[in-house]
């Protein structure tokens, strides 16, 4: 008897086919994990379950009756509960408040507190989820936000009940307590789906893994017959073709180098923990990561975009940390950024004038105050012809090219600034073969060049094609350098996931 | 269709569509609109006296109107013009009466220097909280004008007050008027028309040739690339509401040292505001905000001859709301068009 059935579920987005024929089987009384890396599509798909969206095709049967759920107030009357990664709690009112608004027990006209109360009270005993009921939300610790919102749906009659990624905010003995409340509601018959990417908890915790990459299932694995590493394979897919071939090259010397890295994110949090490495001249040091696990923070930092908590940053041997971006290219770093939209282009602007964003002040662009036209005409028409953008029109505005072109546009402008040492983030998220490949290459002419390269992609298979060394990144912490001929890539995936490199290794 | 064509093409058809309205208007109210038209055109340029009131109107129209054009094309929503205009011709009228001994080759600029730098500095107080703290600028300026308004009230009717009357300081010294160019019976239109036009003629350089056009233009346009293109988002913010801000203080110093010599209770009479329909009609660009500003001056100049022959005067205001209406709703048009495009 399977509680949720989903069954070819189809999901587009503009431009991305978020949910590609899903089919998800959820036994009655289990914990079922849905892994994947973020993006993978585990959030959409759960968002269709509690009726935030809807499935394009496919059929979802609740207790084996086929149902339609048009909004939450839906999933909700078929018992399905849900806690999001971001609670929706309202920080003024009381915890007993917060979980009977909306469906408030009332005393005639009135609010009924002291019922709201006890029954409050009586579901946390139940669960052993312990929460102060008369406390006000922004009073108390996010791990007992978190309790909040599963009473909630307690509250609300759940027996199914939608965990997305619920211990991304919690400390190491918050996710023991909510561990410990989740087997208590699967013992009295609640089932679980329980979103992660770690798979060290998944392990722990669930009874079946559906795991998902691309929007597709990968993989659907008993959790005590599977292990670690078959669940890295299903996530980060399999296969690494080496579609540019990489002549080998002796780098030279440390060109960049941080150490100790302590960066925090717009939250506040910490995002890179204690991090240390260099990079040499004629090298190209990779760094694999789920998304999100701080690389962003870290790339921000480096380029002089963020300021940072603590640690050093050495270029050619010299302190720059503290440095603007100005001056760190004008020191000759290059940054190819990871959104093309947010940072890499001005939609507004020609293609001209995007060329030379960031040597605008300079010669042969301008001369004092004045910008000098024709140089900028030159040189543009020269850049676009080398890099192949399209249309070859420099008036065109930079948001008028399609991705491909647009990314061209960005690396040919950090490339022709000859640099000594290049950041590149994402260089070919959404773009076709045609212009991976003909990125990819100029990555590796830059190598040959001398030019220090620090290259973080999400994906695995350009790291392993491009990098001389990888690290792999896992909640701001560097968690192992390995080579690329050295490793596999379920080494990588278990790294990615929170293995360090020694128990990677043991498997 | 082509962008450029498109920005000429909006606020002419505006103005013809408003045009058409109108006269359903005035046929309705049972007036010729023949004669109604007529008599405007007569009011705002049948003769000498009527040309120089025109100009004298269009003035101060033209700077405000690139204030605010010139902080839209940095991203600035600069709503107080209207206070900056003030507080410059306030502090300059202060100054400029005791010019006296002063060359008119001196006190004049040195008079204008005044009103633009106070102009520049009361807006770069919004600008310097907007960079520093986030404070929307829409809101800070509005609360700049308000204090404007009554600081100069205060002045005019305290510390600065000659006469009786209406609140005005003492006149500005012989030196620091503004030459005259034309003058028809009292009427005399001064070189402020010039100023303006020059002013323009600095805001198309200043946008489209230097290095500081392209960094202001880049934090408006998407202060992230900015930012990553070694651009400092805070001082450029800053500099656009200084720039906007010493735009209008020049307005504030045309009408002291071109119209009223001193500083009247109603100087900037809501010049600011219309600053912000202007640079809208003109699309922010230099040019076209010149134009509007031509248009508006000539239907408020006009519009009296055209209540002589029964029609209300506040038939121009209908004209100028249409306008406004119609160029607004064709943005609104293209971002929603522009949005369904990124949908797709």
């Amino acid at each position: 008897m399977y509680a949720v059935e989903m069954v070819n579920i189809v999901k587009r987005f503009p431009g991305v086919l978020a949910n590609d024929h899903v089919t998800v089987r959820v036994k009655k009384g289990e914990i079922h994990a849905i892994v994947g890396e973020n993006g993978a599509g585990k959030s959409t798909l759960m968002n269709q379950l509690y009726g935030l969206y809807h499935p394009d095709e496919g059929e979802i049967f609740i207790n084996g009756e086929k149902v339609v759920i048009r909004g939450p107030k839906d999933a909700i009357k078929l018992g399905i509960g849900m806690v999001h990664q971001h609670f929706m709690l309202v920080d003024t009112l009381t915890v007993a408040e917060n979980v009977v608004l909306g469906s408030e027990p009332v005393k005639g006209l009135n609010f009924d507190m002291k019922k709201a109360r006890q029954e409050v009270k009586e579901l946390s005993e139940k669960y052993g989820l312990f929460v102060d009921v008369d406390a006000k939300i922004e009073d108390i610790p996010v791990g007992m936000q978190q309790r909040v919102e599963i009473i909630k749906t307690l509250y609300r009659g759940a027996n199914i009940i939608i965990l997305d990624e619920p211990t991304a905010v919690l400390t190491p003995q918050e996710v023991e307590e909510l561990f410990e409340i989740m087997r208590k509601l699967k013992n009295d018959g609640k089932t679980i789906l329980f979103i992660s990417h770690k798979l060290h908890e998944v392990m722990e915790i669930s009874n079946r893994i559906t795991v998902m990459r691309l929007g597709k299932v990968t993989g659907e694995l008993e959790t005590s017959k599977t292990n670690p590493k078959e669940i890295a394979r299903h996530m980060v897919g399999r296969d690494v073709v080496l579609r540019v071939s990489k002549e080998p090259h002796e780098p030279k010397d440390v060109i960049f180098e941080i150490k100790d890295l302590v960066v925090k994110d717009n939250r506040g949090l910490t995002a890179v923990n204690d991090v240390s490495f260099n990079v040499r001249k004629g090298e190209i040091v990779g760094i694999a990561g789920v998304a999100g696990n701080g690389q962003t923070e870290l790339v921000e930092a480096i380029t002089g975009l963020r300021k940072i908590e603590s640690g050093h940053i050495y270029f050619e041997g010299k302190e720059v940390a503290g440095f603007t971006p100005r001056q760190l290219r004008e020191l000759g770093m290059s940054h190819i950024p990871e959104d093309r939209l947010k940072h890499g282009l001005i939609e507004e602007f020609e293609a001209y004038y995007n060329i030379i964003l960031g040597q605008h002040y300079r010669n042969p662009f301008a001369n004092g105050a004045f910008l000098n036209h024709n140089n900028i005409f030159k040189y543009s028409e020269d850049l676009m012809e080398e890099f192949d953008v399209r249309p070859r029109k420099i008036d065109h505005l930079g948001g008028n090219f399609s991705g491909g072109n647009q990314q061209k546009l960005v690396v040919g402008r950090e490339i022709r600034t000859n640099p000594k040492f290049l950041v590149v983030a994402q260089p070919t998220r959404g773009l076709d073969v045609g212009a991976i490949e003909f990125i990819h290459k100029q990555i590796l002419k830059m190598r040959s060049l001398d030019v220090g390269i620090l290259l973080i992609s999400m994906e695995l298979e350009e790291i392993f094609s491009l990098s001389d060394r990888i690290l792999v990144m896992y909640e701001g912490e560097i968690m192992g350098e390995v080579k690329p001929e050295e490793t596999t890539i379920e080494e990588v995936g278990l790294m990615m996931t929170g293995h360090r490199i020694e128990e990677a290794r043991r498997g | 269709m082509n962008k450029k064509v498109m920005a000429i093409l909006v606020p002419v058809v505006s103005v013809l569509i408003a045009l058409a309205i109108s006269t359903v208007i005035i046929l309705l109210i049972g007036k010729n609109p023949i004669d109604a038209y007529g008599a405007l055109i007569k009011g705002s340029f049948g003769s000498k006296q009527a040309i120089a009131d025109t100009v004298i109107k269009t003035t101060p129209l033209i700077l405000t109107g690139l204030a605010v054009g010139f902080g839209f094309r940095a991203g600035v929503f600069n709503i107080g013009a209207e206070g900056q205009m003030v507080m410059g011709a306030l502090i300059a009228a202060t100054f400029a009466s005791n010019f006296g001994s002063l060359p008119p080759l001196l006190a004049i600029p040195l008079t204008i220097l005044i009103a633009m730098s106070v102009g520049a500095g009361y807006a770069a107080i919004a600008g310097f909280l907007k960079a520093k703290t986030g404070a929307h600028e829409v809101v800070t300026t509005i609360m700049l004008n308000w204090i404007a308004t009554y600081f100069a009230s205060y002045m005019v009717t305290g510390p600065l007050k000659v006469g009786s009357g209406t609140p005005k300081s003492p006149e500005i010294s012989d030196s620091c008027q503004l030459p005259v160019l034309m003058k028809v019976g009292a009427i005399e239109m001064s070189a402020g028309i010039i100023i303006a036009i020059i002013a323009a003629i600095f805001m198309y350089i200043l946008l489209n040739k230097t290095t500081t056009g392209y960094e202001v233009k880049a934090v408006g346009f998407n202060p992230y690339a900015a930012e990553y293109g070694g651009i400092s988002v805070g001082k450029n913010i800053v500099l656009a509401m200084a720039i906007s801000g010493a735009l209008a203080g020049l307005a504030g110093a045309t009408e002291l040292m071109g119209v009223h010599h001193r500083f009247l209770g109603e100087l900037s009479g809501g010049k600011g505001f219309d600053g912000i329909s202007i640079a809208l009609i003109g699309q922010n660009n230099p040019i076209g905000i010149i134009f509007a500003a031509f248009l508006i001056g000539a239907l408020r100049t006009g519009s009296n001859e055209m209540q002589f022959i029964g029609v209300p005067k506040h038939m121009v205001m209908i004209i100028q709301g249409i306008v406004i209406f119609l160029v607004a709703a064709d943005r609104i048009v293209r971002t929603i068009m522009i949005r369904k495009r990124v949908e797709k």
